[in-house]
């Protein structure tokens, strides 16, 4: 039980200028479940990585189970007995689960042979570890839950004893991570390592037995979980004592200035994504939307912000109707004071190749204060871009720096700076922590609480059930693109986990 | 009626003979596509390797060894765009395109230099050229009424490349369903980065993809230059690289259906040839031009609407970089 699984001594690595990892020092106990936890950008991935044979270290050696190996690419990792199971899957979507399984390790030449045996050995997997998986059936068509059970077979297919979960939960329902952390349980008996790489402290603590925290590229300390706390794992992550819970009074609602009734959305292959939704949002109030991605919660945004149209239904700003169904204009309803922070900063809401003062009036360049008659009046713009960087906490301040080039964090704040500070009286947020450092998470939380303060109308929706659950005044569940149930924000995880699988009567299903 | 079932046959054997370098093309363009890296230059290939097959059967006087540097010159500039969509991770249009027009360049600089025939190359003749295979039994068979002519017109009496390029139809579905090889070469066209962790060699993969599109696309061009025709003609191809490529996107990168492709364009242009200068009821004479121009006429019709949507090789087109 004591001896180590896996060994890193000194591991050193950079990309260009940025040193992803700086000395690091790893011991993996065999047939345990060891974490690493780390911001977004702490060299998690990039550690993994080249554990899997990714990426070479620069310096540093690695020994599994006792060896010293080079690990110069993934047929060394997989003969060593390491898996690896990646963050986005890596798997062939239009492949089936079995062809899936076998590739890199069909054994002959011609395939007969091989997928006799991948289903043999399929069919024992599933029994030994309950991994049930239909091995014809086609990974587009499984839901991602089974994908990723898909990747965990891939790994034990070819022998894995060590296997790497990177951020394994972040596509998954609460109820589908209970059942990764049951597989996961089960495997760790039978005697394999697991290393469950997260940034979600909350996993951490549920499942591990040790726990190594990275910040800025380097190891700062390695615990037993049960001797720790996730406020010591938080400011161990941060480098600094951190909120984990906001902190905000009571809601004061007033007038509705968002409605939304029977609203309808289908996408473009003519599949219903909306479905007959109504919901009021009111000054003061922040209104959270949860769900798991793709049950419509995109294209409700889309919709209430004039970037998709509607099939059917109606939608009211300030007590006057958006034309959803007809021509609904971004910039009109921009105009009307309903700012949008986009789901996906890159493709929505930046543009990268943009300098920092560009991206900072995008949208609102047509603004007298940002024009020169017919031109831009740059002065103004990057003066402006210069104040709100100091405001929002953006950094490095520079608001000549290309967009690309801030950390995910602070590409945010510049979204959020160019929506908030125009003082709209409805505020649409769309994933506003997505790939955020948890530093960020807390400055951005109190400014969406701040908003409410001030008496704006906040429509948020999130993956994060505990960021909807520690920012909302009220609580949307949608599933299938409805709304199956409304919620106070002190619901619990589970009864709103359930409804976030599409089962609205928990009693039912809690066998 | 029997006048119809002769111009029927005419037809069909000239649909077959048309079709045979759309089909080596299209399927050389297939395994490159299917493994993700695009290919516009199939007409380019193709054209040199009938100009380098055209001009080494001439000089040696054999048919097999103008079929080998064929496909040695085809070979050569799929390593080329290999090396650039591949190992330097170009854009895999712009290579396609410059070998296209290094092709038509070069052929007839290189043909005028050495041959001095306004860059043709010399008449083949005899062991130069490929010569049509007499199946057995064709005289057995002649005097039974419609099999017999079937037999001795559309199964018989063709090249052996003619024969190559539909048996290399199943041949392909095979690999690309039933070998360790195809199953690679798909997952590398649709997801590399899953054939990478998988601890595959995806430039490896992708090499060998080009270079079965490199032998494919020499024998096409010997075809051209070496049995239907003896000899090359500056810009013989005539565009045959792009209905190829058309052929391919409308069988959605699938075999069986490329072939049916091929043979639906040779048809057209078939029907073209036989079309001309002929008064059609109705219509009147109707242009040469026209007539040739129908098939790409209704490539372009057909790909515009009737084929449903056809969804390419996820990664195609996109040169691997591990992510950071």
């Amino acid at each position: 039980m004591d001896s180590l699984a896996i060994e890193l001594r000194g591991i050193d690595k950079s990309f260009g200028a940025v040193h992803a990892n700086k000395d690091i020092n790893l011991q993996v106990r065999r047939g345990t479940i060891h974490g690493i936890i780390g911001e977004n950008g702490a060299g998690k991935s990039t550690l993994m990585s080249i554990l899997y044979g990714f990426y070479q270290a620069d310096a540093g050696d690695i020994f599994v189970g006792g060896d010293k190996i080079v690990i110069r690419d993934p047929n060394v990792a997989i003969e060593a007995g390491i898996g690896m199971v990646h963050q986005h899957f890596m798997l062939v979507e239009n492949f089936s689960v079995l062809e899936n399984v076998m590739l890199g390790a069909e054994e002959n030449a011609i395939l007969n042979k091989g997928i006799t045996r991948a289903r043999a050995e399929l069919k024992r997997l599933e029994e030994e570890y309950s991994l049930e998986v239909n091995p014809d059936a086609i990974i587009e068509e499984l839901p991602v839950g089974l994908q990723q059970r898909v990747e965990i077979l891939k790994a034990l297919y070819r022998g894995a004893d060590i296997l790497i979960l990177d951020e394994p939960t972040g596509v998954l329902t609460p109820a589908e991570a209970d059942h990764l952390f049951r597989i996961l349980e089960q495997l760790r008996q039978q005697g394999k390592t697991i290393i469950f790489i997260t940034h979600k402290l909350r996993e951490i603590m549920a499942i591990t037995d040790e726990v190594s925290v990275m910040r800025r590229g380097e190891m700062v300390a390695t615990r037993k979980t049960s001797e720790t706390s996730v406020e010591e794992l938080a400011e161990l992550m941060v480098g600094r004592r951190v909120l984990l819970r906001v902190e905000k009074g009571e809601s004061k609602p007033k007038d509705v200035q968002l409605s939304v009734e029977n609203l309808s959305v289908k996408d473009g292959r003519g599949v219903t994504m909306v479905d007959n939704v109504s919901l009021d949002v009111r000054a003061g109030e922040i209104v959270g939307i949860a769900g798991v991605a793709g049950n419509g919660q995109s294209e409700l945004l889309e919709t209430i912000t004039g970037i998709r149209s509607a099939v059917s239904g109606k939608v009211t700003l300030c007590n006057e109707p958006i034309d959803v169904t007809g021509d609904a204009d971004p910039a009109d309803l921009r105009k009307r004071k309903m700012a949008h922070v986009p789901e996906d900063r890159h493709h929505m809401g930046l543009v990268l190749a943009f300098e920092e003062n560009e991206n900072a009036i995008l949208g609102y360049h047509y603004d007298p204060e940002y024009l020169n008659g017919p031109m831009l009046n740059l002065g103004s713009i990057r003066q402006h871009a210069q104040k709100s960087a100091e405001q929002y906490d953006i950094r490095p301040p520079d608001v000549r720096l290309k967009t690309a080039n801030f950390s995910g964090g602070n590409q945010q704040k510049i979204v959020l700076a160019r929506e908030m500070e125009r003082d709209p009286t409805v505020l649409v947020i769309g994933q506003p922590t997505r790939g955020v450092d948890v530093g960020a998470i807390e400055f951005i939380h109190k400014r969406i609480i701040e908003m409410r303060d001030a008496g704006k109308a906040v429509l948020l929706v999130s993956v994060e059930l505990d960021e909807i659950r520690s920012l909302s005044d009220r609580i949307l569940v949608m599933f299938a693109g409805r709304i199956v149930g409304e919620r106070a924000p002190d619901a619990s995880e589970s009864e709103l986990g359930l409804l976030m699988a599409g089962i609205e009567e928990p009693m039912e299903a809690a066998e | 009626m029997d006048q119809a079932f002769g111009i029927m046959l005419v037809t069909l054997e000239g649909t077959i003979r048309l079709s045979v370098p759309l089909i080596l093309a299209a399927l050389a363009g297939l395994f490159s596509e299917r493994s993700g890296v695009f290919d516009i230059g199939l007409e380019g290939k193709m054209l040199a390797a009938a100009f380098g097959g055209g001009a080494a059967a001439a000089v040696f006087q054999s048919a097999y060894l103008g079929l080998g540097v064929a496909i040695l010159v085809s070979l050569g500039l799929a390593l080329v765009h290999g090396f650039a969509s591949i190992t330097q991770r170009g854009n895999q249009i712009v290579s396609g395109v410059a070998i296209n027009f290094i092709a038509l360049g070069a052929t007839v600089i290189l043909g005028q230099a050495w041959f001095r025939q306004g860059g043709r190359t010399p008449a083949l003749t005899g062991d130069s050229r490929f010569q049509a295979v007499e199946l057995p039994f064709t005289d057995a068979l002649a005097d039974i009424p419609f099999l017999g002519p079937i037999y001795a017109n559309l199964i018989s009496g063709h090249f052996v490349l003619t024969y190559f390029a539909f048996a290399m139809v199943p041949f392909t579905w095979w690999v690309l369903h039933r070998t360790r090889f195809g199953l690679r070469l798909r997952a590398v066209g649709e997801n590399p980065g899953a054939v990478d962790t998988a601890g595959i060699s995806v430039t490896r993969m992708r090499y060998l993809a080009v270079i079965c599109c490199g032998i494919l696309c020499g024998i096409a061009g010997a075809y051209l230059s070496m049995a239907v025709a003896a000899g090359f003609v500056k810009g013989m191809t005539a565009g045959k690289g792009f209905i190829a490529l058309a052929a391919l996107i409308f069988a959605k990168w699938r075999p069986v259906n490329v072939m049916f492709a091929c043979l639906l364009f040779g048809f057209l242009d078939a029907l073209g040839i036989l079309l001309q200068g002929q008064s059609l009821p109705l219509i009147g004479a109707v242009p040469v031009q026209f007539m040739q121009a129908l098939p790409y006429v209704l490539t372009v019709v057909l790909l515009a609407g009737f084929i449903g949507k056809a969804i390419p090789p996820k990664a195609g087109g996109v040169p691997y970089v591990k992510e950071r």
